[in-house]
């Protein structure tokens, strides 16, 4: 089965997250990035799935400026058998900023059409805007069927059966013919390490690098991005640990009244 | 004609999804502030809509839309894209607003690519303009969206931003609308919901819960968690990396696709804080928040708040708790 995994380059989760000067993006002046969490677990079923059939490919693609090649190397080094990087601007018009949930989708549909893969695979939301959707809007855009919140990717005779998660503890299997798209829910699989001989064999192997098409106009627009106000006064204890220790036993007799 | 739609959901064989609910108030309120009508529409098989249809005839709408055929008995994305996009077509709403469910996130980003849109997905608040509210970086900041273009707007609210109790009363007519849609639009089998293993801990009647996140970092560092909970008679949760990894069962998980719970004292460790953990825990009364990062989202709901490191703070509070009791 060839297999296409869309990966995501994010700020890692501890970055101190600043808003630019224009008062409507990020700062990413001083972020540190990382392959965004459930991309990973994405890619990890993707590599379990030719694990199994013993066959099959996997290449994983990731749109993005220059930084987003140690995103894919890093694919490369847990196993993925070839990358395609879709080169964007960093900054100005023909960067991801640019492009609303549609454009990046139409950028990876663009360079998935290429590949004419079985399965495409997805993590099913970004740490880092989180609107959730790029995967099922991909496959909306390739005209094949979807999945999502997948926990779990078996064969069948007539496509494929996956495993989703609902609500409140609830499962659902659903069948569908290839191709098709899923976005994978973390937790159903256990993510790998690249080993040491996974880093030296990704240095010889494939990227692909494509042409952006260029940015169209966006249907929704970032008017503002500010920090959150705080919707609670909270009370903030300081002092050496003993003190702070002693202050929470306090509150916990004589407030919460739960000793 | 009425200008904002909202699209209800059916939770199992009977009643609401309780964030439709939520979704039909803050559809309410964007009517009123837009000084426009409000409509909303149930779709499923047509047994099943007739009853919920029924109920929306006795709130403050324009029109309560029931949609039902065969071919949505069961939900599919096939079905609903299709189903929706036809009503659309029809009604011409201004704005449509969901219920940020999981299965509104399985079907309305591909409606909006349908209908050449972007969903404005898991918005927390609306302010005048419209501006819909979401956030970015996991809680970390706040990102305002507006709608640009002639289009239909398509918005999904997330759980408790908007209060079901404030849906307005009074009555409306219940419109029936029969969509075109054949077996072979539907390509995905979908099989019957199913649970695993029965479920064995019931977070949402414990009062008291410790809560342990990322911050943890290692499995093995889970004990001092344990025990402190076990100092503070409490039962042990987790947000989803913890249960992801394998270090607590899921059924400990609270959040969006866990437990939701609302006991007397929530002792989030380790915790940042993103919207699918805090859905599920934001009705406690008293939240403590021990974090290393001063900027982490949950001290923005917390009541009680200590930026430090768990493990010097976690032993010092077993150790003084055991102490006062």
């Amino acid at each position: 089965m060839k297999i296409v995994v869309a990966v995501k380059q994010v700020p890692e989760r501890d970055a101190a997250v600043r808003v630019a000067a224009d008062g409507r993006s990020v700062d990413e002046s001083d972020v540190a990035w990382t392959m965004n969490e459930p991309d990973a677990y994405a890619l990890e079923e993707a590599l379990q799935l030719k694990e199994r059939d013993g066959d099959g490919e996997v290449i994983v693609l990731c749109a993005g400026p220059e930084r987003v090649t140690s995103t894919l190397r890093e694919a490369l080094a847990k196993g993925a058998d070839r990358a395609i990087h879709v080169v964007t601007t960093d900054e100005g018009e023909g960067s991801l900023a640019a492009r609303d949930t549609l454009g990046v989708a139409k950028l990876l549909a663009e360079a998935i059409k290429t590949e004419s893969p079985d399965l495409v695979l997805t993590g099913l939301q970004s740490d880092d805007l989180g609107a959730g959707q790029t995967g099922v809007v991909v496959a909306e855009l390739l005209g094949v069927p979807h999945a999502t919140l997948v926990l779990q990717v078996e064969r069948v005779d007539a496509g494929i059966k996956v495993k989703r998660e609902l609500e409140d503890g609830w499962f659902q299997h659903i069948e569908m013919p290839l191709p098709a798209l899923l976005t994978i829910q973390s937790g159903g699989n256990k993510l790998r390490y690249a080993t040491l001989m996974g880093i030296k064999k990704a240095k010889s192997k494939e990227t692909r690098e494509l042409a952006a098409v260029a940015a169209g106009s966006r249907v929704d627009e970032v008017v503002k991005v500010a920090l959150p106000e705080r919707v609670k006064r909270t009370e903030m204890l300081t002092g050496s640990t003993d003190e702070i220790a002693a202050k929470i036993v306090e509150k916990l007799k004589f407030e919460v009244k739960i000793l | 004609m009425s200008k904002v739609l909202v699209v209800m959901e059916q939770k199992g064989d009977a009643g609401w999804h309780r964030i439709s609910l939520e979704a039909l108030a803050a559809g309410q309120k964007l009517a009123a502030e837009l000084g426009v009508t409000c409509s909303a529409v149930i779709l499923g098989e047509s047994a099943a809509t007739a009853p919920l249809a029924a109920e929306l005839a006795t709130k403050k709408l324009d029109t309560a839309w029931s949609v039902g055929h065969a071919q949505l008995a069961h939900y599919t994305a096939d079905g609903w894209v299709a189903v929706l996009q036809q009503l659309i077509a029809e009604q011409q709403p201004q704005y449509v607003v969901f219920p940020h469910t999981y299965q509104v996130r399985d079907y309305a980003p591909a409606l909006a690519t349908r209908l050449g849109q972007v969903l404005i997905s898991d918005v927390t608040a609306i302010h005048a303009g419209p501006v819909f509210v979401r956030q970015w970086m996991q809680g970390k900041l706040n990102a305002e969206y507006a709608h640009k273009g002639e289009g239909v707007c398509l918005v999904s609210v997330q759980a408790g931003s908007f209060r079901a109790d404030e849906v307005e009363a009074g009555s409306c007519e219940v419109k029936t609308f029969t969509p075109q849609i054949e077996v072979s639009q539907i390509r995905t089998k979908p099989s019957e919901p199913f649970r695993e293993a029965a479920q064995t801990v019931d977070l949402s009647a414990a009062q008291v819960i410790v809560s342990v996140g990322r911050g943890i970092g290692e499995q093995e560092n889970l004990g001092l968690v344990e025990e402190l909970a076990a100092a503070l008679g409490a039962e042990l949760a987790a947000s989803r990396p913890i249960c992801d990894a394998g270090w607590l069962p899921m059924e400990r998980q609270v959040g969006s696709s866990g437990q939701t719970v609302a006991p007397k004292l929530y002792l989030a460790v380790g915790i940042s804080g993103a919207i699918q953990h805090l859905v599920g825990m934001k009705g406690a009364k008293t939240v403590i928040a021990i974090n290393k990062d001063a900027d982490a989202p949950i001290f923005e709901i917390a009541d009680i708040g200590v930026v430090g490191d768990l493990f010097e703070v976690v032993p010092a509070l077993t150790k003084a708790i055991k102490g006062a009791v």
